[in-house]
């Protein structure tokens, strides 16, 4: 398995995409630490890139990959390995390209310019978006064979969690206002790993503003450990359940 | 006869140091009894009083004396008595250590309680574990300085304030420090005093607290931490220079929290790390100039109850919101303030920015409306409504404006 896994990561690294992924997250998280003088500044433009680039990327990256490769896998699926070492091996060796490039990218920049609660925060986080959202690549494009299809579906998938969902929990938090919606609301985020994301890096760089009245309520839940350890175990699921549901289905495709 | 004047003026300097005598009481002492000595002592003597543990009950100075402590003698209310009651003009209370006044809601014991009198001197004490610490009724002209008074209050109903101001005039509070009492400072009905470098930390409700105390200057204090910030109502005319307001978080937690105030002045402070810096209800003609306003949840609630107010020449950096309002009736004027989330340009250099800036974001209006919408800030979306809400306001009021925002943070 080793070996599929680093004859993967090299063919993802020979691959220029993700090495200029990286250099366009380098660039963006070193320029948004120099041009501001205030590094929260820089900290809110890394917020934006992990809520918004770093899923784009991971997701689209990932489906096209898993295209273009398909002769590659029923190449392997001729040799006698089991067929989730194979789907396993990938997996693997997708999510640790883009988690490399994540942390090459912005997390070295953060280390050395907010090397506090925020910014370990944040790496941590844009670690887990980034194999949460190769994760969801591999559930999309298991789906169909058709390759633009499948893109679509990918491109679907970001746009639900980046804009719709939370569009959708706007409508929902003002159509409900005249109840006692705020621990249902908890609930829902856990729905958007994004969300799950965000809040946690809110409750690290908003810190006074969370401590009103609302803020309180979330912060009662997800600024304690237990709701910490919750939230990334929710996180960590976002990972599991897409791909096994991927797994599951492709152990009994017919390629 | 020059010499015999100058003899003469001697002999008189001599005599009222002879008239005016000194009490001494003390463990090794001829006066065990710190009551014996104020009941012998005449107007204008000194009872000075040496280290040790004194459980006499309530101490009442009914004369004018100056009642000093040596090494801090500790006088002890074992829970029972109020300490030290002040019922004479002109007393001195110095370098005492008071501890353990009584708990009572109805009289409420104090460790220093100072009855309707003028020109008296609270300095240099520790008080210690006490129901009320400080307490002025119907004072004038009293000073109370560089005392430490600290308590355990675990329960708002069950501690008094640390320095208790009640229908007094020309008061001075001056370089106090004050812990874990009730409120820090409490001011009701009193009027044209100083409040200076006091220090007011961990307070369970308020560290400054002031109402109907017309005239008065709060200058250089410090409030930290407290349960519930700095609360001033019902005033005209305060005067609000170079404070420190710091860490108080919380719901309906205010670095400085301001309700019926008018003419007043808001100048130099620094709100620092609170969950609202400022919230103004129903404020007239106040001046905010030359505050900072950092890492604070809210800088400032404007309620739409308030009206000519001057917002200027202020630093607003690192915030979450700059300025919410919960109204779209603007009757406020905001000018030349620094706004760190200002994204204009500035054409012709002179360091004012050439696009208008609206401090207000959709969100501070949308939270404002439904407070838990607060669980989708700084999502992508949001940030995507606020864009097309500050080129086009229609849900925030568009006269909510500083024409003239600065283009780089003041030194203050």
């Amino acid at each position: 398995m080793n070996r599929i896994i680093k004859i993967i990561f090299l063919d993802i690294l020979k691959n220029k995409i993700v090495l200029a992924y990286t250099l366009i997250l380098a660039l963006l998280s070193w320029s948004s630490f120099g041009l501001e003088d205030n590094s929260a500044k820089g900290l809110l433009t890394i917020l934006n890139v992990i809520l918004f680039t770093v899923p784009l990327v991971s997701i689209l990256f990932a489906t096209i990959y898993l295209y273009n490769s398909s002769e590659f896998i029923e190449l392997l699926l001729s040799q006698p390995i089991k067929r989730k070492k194979i789907w396993l091996s990938l997996f693997l060796g997708l999510s640790l390209s883009m988690v490399a490039a994540f942390f090459i990218g912005t997390g070295i920049p953060l280390l050395i310019n907010a090397p506090d609660s925020v910014g370990i925060m944040m790496i941590v986080v844009g670690c887990l978006i980034s194999v949460i959202f190769v994760a969801l690549a591999f559930l999309g494009s298991i789906l169909t064979r058709d390759k633009a299809k499948g893109i679509g579906i990918a491109i679907m998938i970001w746009l639900y969690f980046a804009l719709l969902f939370d569009g959708m929990v706007l409508f929902l938090l003002f159509q409900l206002s005249d109840y006692p919606i705020e621990k249902a609301m908890v609930a829902v985020t856990a729905l958007s790993p994004m969300d799950l994301a965000r809040i946690q890096i809110l409750l690290q760089l908003d810190v006074s503003a969370m401590m009103g009245y609302t803020g309180a309520i979330f912060k009662d839940f997800f600024g304690t450990s237990l709701g910490l350890i919750m939230s990334f175990m929710l996180l960590c699921l976002w990972v599991v359940i897409p791909f096994y549901i991927s797994l599951k289905k492709f152990k009994n495709k017919d390629l | 006869m020059k010499k015999n004047l100058f003899l003469f003026f001697l002999f008189l300097l001599f005599s009222s140091f002879l008239h005016a005598k000194v009490i001494e009481v003390g463990a090794n002492k001829p006066m065990k009894s710190i009551k014996k000595a104020i009941a012998l002592a005449k107007i204008d003597d000194t009872v000075l009083v040496y280290n040790g543990v004194y459980k006499e009950g309530n101490i009442v100075i009914d004369k004018k004396i100056i009642f000093i402590g040596k090494d801090y003698p500790v006088l002890d209310g074992q829970k029972k008595y109020e300490v030290l009651s002040v019922k004479a003009d002109g007393v001195i209370v110095k370098s005492f250590k008071v501890i353990n006044s009584g708990y009572g809601t109805l009289d409420d014991p104090c460790g220093i309680k100072v009855y309707n009198r003028k020109n008296v001197i609270i300095q240099d004490n520790i008080l210690d574990n006490n129901f009320f610490g400080i307490y002025i009724q119907n004072g004038t002209k009293c000073i109370v300085k560089n005392n430490k008074i600290k308590a355990y209050g675990k329960q708002e109903q069950l501690i008094g304030n640390g320095i208790h101001c009640w229908k007094s005039d020309s008061i001075q509070i001056l370089a106090n420090t004050i812990s874990g009492h009730r409120d820090g400072i409490y001011f009701e009905f009193v009027t044209n005093s100083m409040v200076r470098r006091n220090i007011s930390i961990h307070n369970s409700r308020y560290g400054l607290h002031f109402m109907f105390s017309n005239d008065d200057a709060y200058i250089s204090n410090v409030f930290k931490n407290n349960g519930a910030g700095v609360a001033v109502m019902y005033t005209h005319r305060v005067k609000m220079y170079n404070n420190y307001f710091l860490e108080n978080w919380g719901d309906s937690a205010y670095g400085l929290l301001l309700k019926e105030i008018t003419d007043s002045n808001i100048i130099g402070n620094h709100f620092n790390e609170n969950t609202s810096g400022i919230h103004m209800e129903g404020i007239t003609r106040t001046r905010i100039e030359k505050n900072v306003f950092k890492a604070n949840g809210w800088g400032m609630n404007i309620q739409a109850s308030c009206m000519d107010n001057v917002i200027k020449n202020n630093n607003f950096v690192g915030n979450t919101f700059d300025i919410s309002t919960n109204g779209s009736l603007v009757l406020n004027t905001f000018n030349s303030n620094y706004w760190d989330k200002y994204e204009g340009y500035d054409l012709n250099k002179d360091g004012v920015g050439d696009v208008p800036y609206r401090p207000l974001s959709l969100f501070a209006v949308l939270t404002e409306r439904n407070p838990s919408t607060m669980l989708l800030f700084r999502s992508f979306m949001i940030t995507l409504l606020d864009k097309s809400e500050k080129i086009l306001p229609s849900i925030t009021p568009d006269n909510f404006i500083d024409k003239t925002p600065l283009m780089h943070s003041m030194s203050l």
